[in-house]
């Protein structure tokens, strides 16, 4: 097998306080405060809900882009341990990192969400569980690979407070953590479009298909791929580190492969379903649908040839437009798509949903809880391959 | 290499056939039960006086709702977290005729439609949302909700509705009045309503009513029950007595069409109107439930969890060999 000797993880290192940190933690503090009037008052007090609009951002950005932003870890280690590209082993532990972060996150966040938060323990009640209900299987689905993740993750731990003896046990067994932490995304990632499914008409058709858990997994993989590129060439010009370029082109690659399969899953769907004439109507849907399909397209004109998946900046905005697009996605099923059937002709009421300053302020401060975490553990702990690793 | 590659193709093409083979079970789309109960809302019959809307508020305990400047009365707009039935109204050009489509206006109930196969029983992950087996009420626990709202998302008729007002909210719809049953009493909008547009009864009974109605001809007189139809009841009740209240009428010009009847494979809450259904607010609905999409897609990918366990079996034998012992200890 290719590249045997990967440098070893180790801290940055450097100072915890800095104008990144700082901004991140006032913000955390501002949502902070949100917080406390959501559970004093209610989720109407802070956000702009409503009877039409049952879910908000704090659904649809925070748990479903927010946890498919999460998918660097799951797409990567398969990568590595099932397609046995160990040429990719370095990128493992910083991508399985930001997914630690990003779903524990979306796991906090879904809490927040809830509008009868201590009852949750019933979802683990078996009395009380409904095995047909999407949501039952996403929520099992995340708790479990939350748990995996941190397994996963925890050599890290291990390594920093010198604990060589759990190191050891837990590496036996790490072979069956791996294989579960890619079957778990599989399966909720895949879920979460299907949690659309049962919204029936109300979804608009250009989104609404039995073959949305299939488009959901494939973009899970990609956004995964996609927050990888992402995310190393941010941490290497916010570290001053030299791009890990020898990795990033032939994963570009990967993921353009996965790209292309996951378009002409989309396309041949519309067509079976014979509903692309809706993406020529004159609508807000038929836009939104386009700026989605754009940039899944994109990357082929960014870094559709071998020279331009050498250029850091091409990669850089080619994953930058691949987030955007599983975004799109999410957001064009769940909230732009979406429209409950209740005539307003003969209510008069018309509901809309625009996210309240408020609301978005959280979501803000969710992300900036992650940067925070990213940043105190790639300088605290052994995550990001030693320097070095590219000389 | 290539003999780990095909194991994983093995392992993923038969989870793929075990998934197909449970296609074979896919889930057909549930129809009402034997004792279910019920409504009819006949649009012609009704007047718009809104008892039906006051006696829901007063039966469920559920405080008043304002939409005008004033506050003076009960005006909420829609159902919802606090308001689980209103009477709609339909308005086209001048408004001179009652029930007629143009230059006319209509009455419309709305409440949650008990449907055979609710796409909120299905969505609820804790089960707070259930269809009582007998009497097909569908049924709410605050007690197991956790306030996911995907109850509200997913009901096609858009009734269950959040009380975003309160930290502690609650999921608010009708359930029949199920809960004045041990009592004697049953739905208070059926037992207030004074031209029997709204009726109470068992499903099957009141489609036979729909049917019959249906069947006279428009503007000819018959005889309309007022309260409730027939004696049915939930096991364990009994109606109190009541007089006879039935009443003569002309017969509407109705659409030929029992809304409720087929829809989403039928509903428990049947409907009459002489306009059109869509243009009085209830949407075109296939007769298949997306209840019976969703879960045929979870069964399929999920049924008996065969396909995970092989995914994770082919899965695990090729982690195995690639996940080293030494690696595993730099990893
Ligand atoms: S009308 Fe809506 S709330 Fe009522 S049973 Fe049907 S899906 Fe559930
Ligand atoms: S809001 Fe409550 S009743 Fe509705 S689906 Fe969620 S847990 Fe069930
Ligand atoms: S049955 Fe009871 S709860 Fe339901 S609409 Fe009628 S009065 Fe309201």
């Amino acid at each position: 097998m290719s590249a045997q000797h990967h440098a070893k993880p180790t801290p940055v290192g450097g100072p915890l306080l800095n104008a990144v940190t700082l901004t991140a933690g006032v913000l955390i503090l501002i949502m902070a405060a949100i917080l406390a009037v959501r559970f004093f008052y209610g989720l109407g007090s802070v956000t702009n809900l409503n009877d039409g609009y049952p879910w908000g951002i704090w659904i649809v950005v925070d748990v479903m882009i927010g946890s498919a932003f999460a998918c660097g870890g799951f797409s990567v280690a398969m990568l590595v341990y099932i397609f046995n590209k160990q040429e990719y082993h370095p990128l493992v532990r910083p991508a399985l990192l930001a997914s630690l972060f990003g779903y524990t996150l979306a796991g906090v966040a879904v809490i927040i969400d809830l509008g009868r938060w201590w009852n949750v323990w019933n979802m683990y009640w078996p009395w009380s569980a409904n095995p047909n209900s999407v949501m039952f299987e996403v929520a099992i689905c995340i708790t479990l690979y939350i748990i995996v993740m941190w397994i996963e993750f925890a050599p890290t731990f291990f390594e920093k407070f010198s604990m060589n003896e759990a190191k050891r046990r837990l590496s036996k067994i790490m072979f069956l953590v791996i294989a579960l932490g890619t079957l778990l995304p599989m399966m909720h990632q895949s879920s979460l479009g299907t949690l659309w499914v049962v919204l029936g008409q109300q979804v608009h058709p250009l989104w609404q298909t039995p073959l949305v858990p299939l488009l959901f997994l494939l973009t899970a993989i990609i956004m995964g791929y996609a927050v990888v590129l992402f995310e190393s060439c941010v941490a290497s010009s916010a570290y001053r580190r030299s791009i890990e370029m020898h990795l990033l082109t032939p994963l570009a690659k990967v993921m353009l492969g996965v790209v292309a399969a996951y378009l002409v899953a989309r396309l041949a769907d519309l067509l079976w379903r014979g509903v692309i004439g809706l993406a020529f109507a004159p609508s807000l849907e038929a836009l939104m649908f386009w700026l989605e399909t754009a940039c899944f397209v994109a990357p082929f004109l960014l870094i559709g040839t071998e020279s331009q998946r050498r250029n850091p900046a091409r990669l850089f905005v080619a994953g930058i437009v691949i987030m955007l697009g599983g975004s799109l996605l999410r957001l064009n099923g769940f909230l732009i798509g979406y429209e409950t059937v209740i005539g307003a002709e003969t209510s008069g009421v018309n509901f809309r949903y625009f996210p309240s300053l408020t609301e978005i302020l959280v979501t803000v401060g969710m992300f900036s809880l992650e940067v925070l975490g990213y940043v105190i553990i790639t300088r605290r702990f052994p995550v990001l391959p030693r320097e070095e690793a590219h000389a | 290499m290539a003999t780990r590659r095909d194991f994983l193709k093995g392992a993923l093409a038969a989870g793929t056939l075990f998934g197909a083979g449970q296609t074979a079970q896919a889930r057909e789309t549930h129809h009402v039960p034997e004792g279910a109960l019920g409504l009819l809302y006949d649009a012609t019959l009704c007047v718009g006086c809104k008892a039906c809307v006051a006696a829901c508020k007063a039966a469920n305990g559920n405080p008043p709702e304002f939409s005008t400047v004033d506050h003076l009365w009960d005006t909420p707009l829609d159902t919802s977290g606090y308001t689980f039935n209103i009477i709609k109204m339909y308005r086209n050009g001048t408004m001179e005729t009652k029930d007629s489509e143009i230059n006319g206006y209509a009455f419309m109930k709305t409440s949650c439609m008990h449907c055979a196969d609710p796409s909120c029983v299905s969505a609820c992950p804790v089960s707070a949302m259930t269809k009582d087996p007998v009497t097909g009420i569908v049924k709410y626990d605050p007690n197991k909700c956790i306030g996911c709202r995907y109850c509200v998302a997913a009901c096609p008729f858009g009734i269950p509705k959040y009380q975003y007002d309160s930290p502690t909210g609650r999921i608010g719809k009708c359930e029949l009045c199920r809960h004045r049953h041990k009592d004697g009493h049953y739905s208070a909008c059926a037992e207030v309503c004074p031209t029997g547009a709204t009726l109470f009864g068992k499903t099957s009974d009141l489609l036979a009513e729909a049917k019959r109605r249906l069947s006279l001809k428009p503007g000819s007189i018959t005889t309309f029950p007022r309260g409730r139809l027939g004696e049915a009841a939930a096991p364990g009740v009994t109606w109190l007595p009541e007089p006879d209240q039935s009443y003569e009428g002309p017969v509407g010009h109705y659409q030929q069409h029992i809304y409720g009847e087929k829809e989403y494979g039928g509903t428990q809450v049947l409907k009459l109107s002489a306009v059109p259904f869509e243009k009085v607010g209830m949407p075109k609905l296939p007769p298949y439930s997306s209840a019976a999409t969703s879960e045929t897609i979870q069964h399929t990918l999920y049924g008996g969890l065969v396909m995970p366990i092989a995914v994770l079996a082919g899965l695990t034998f090729v982690a195995k060999r690639n996940v080293k012992p030494d690696e595993g200890d730099e990893q």
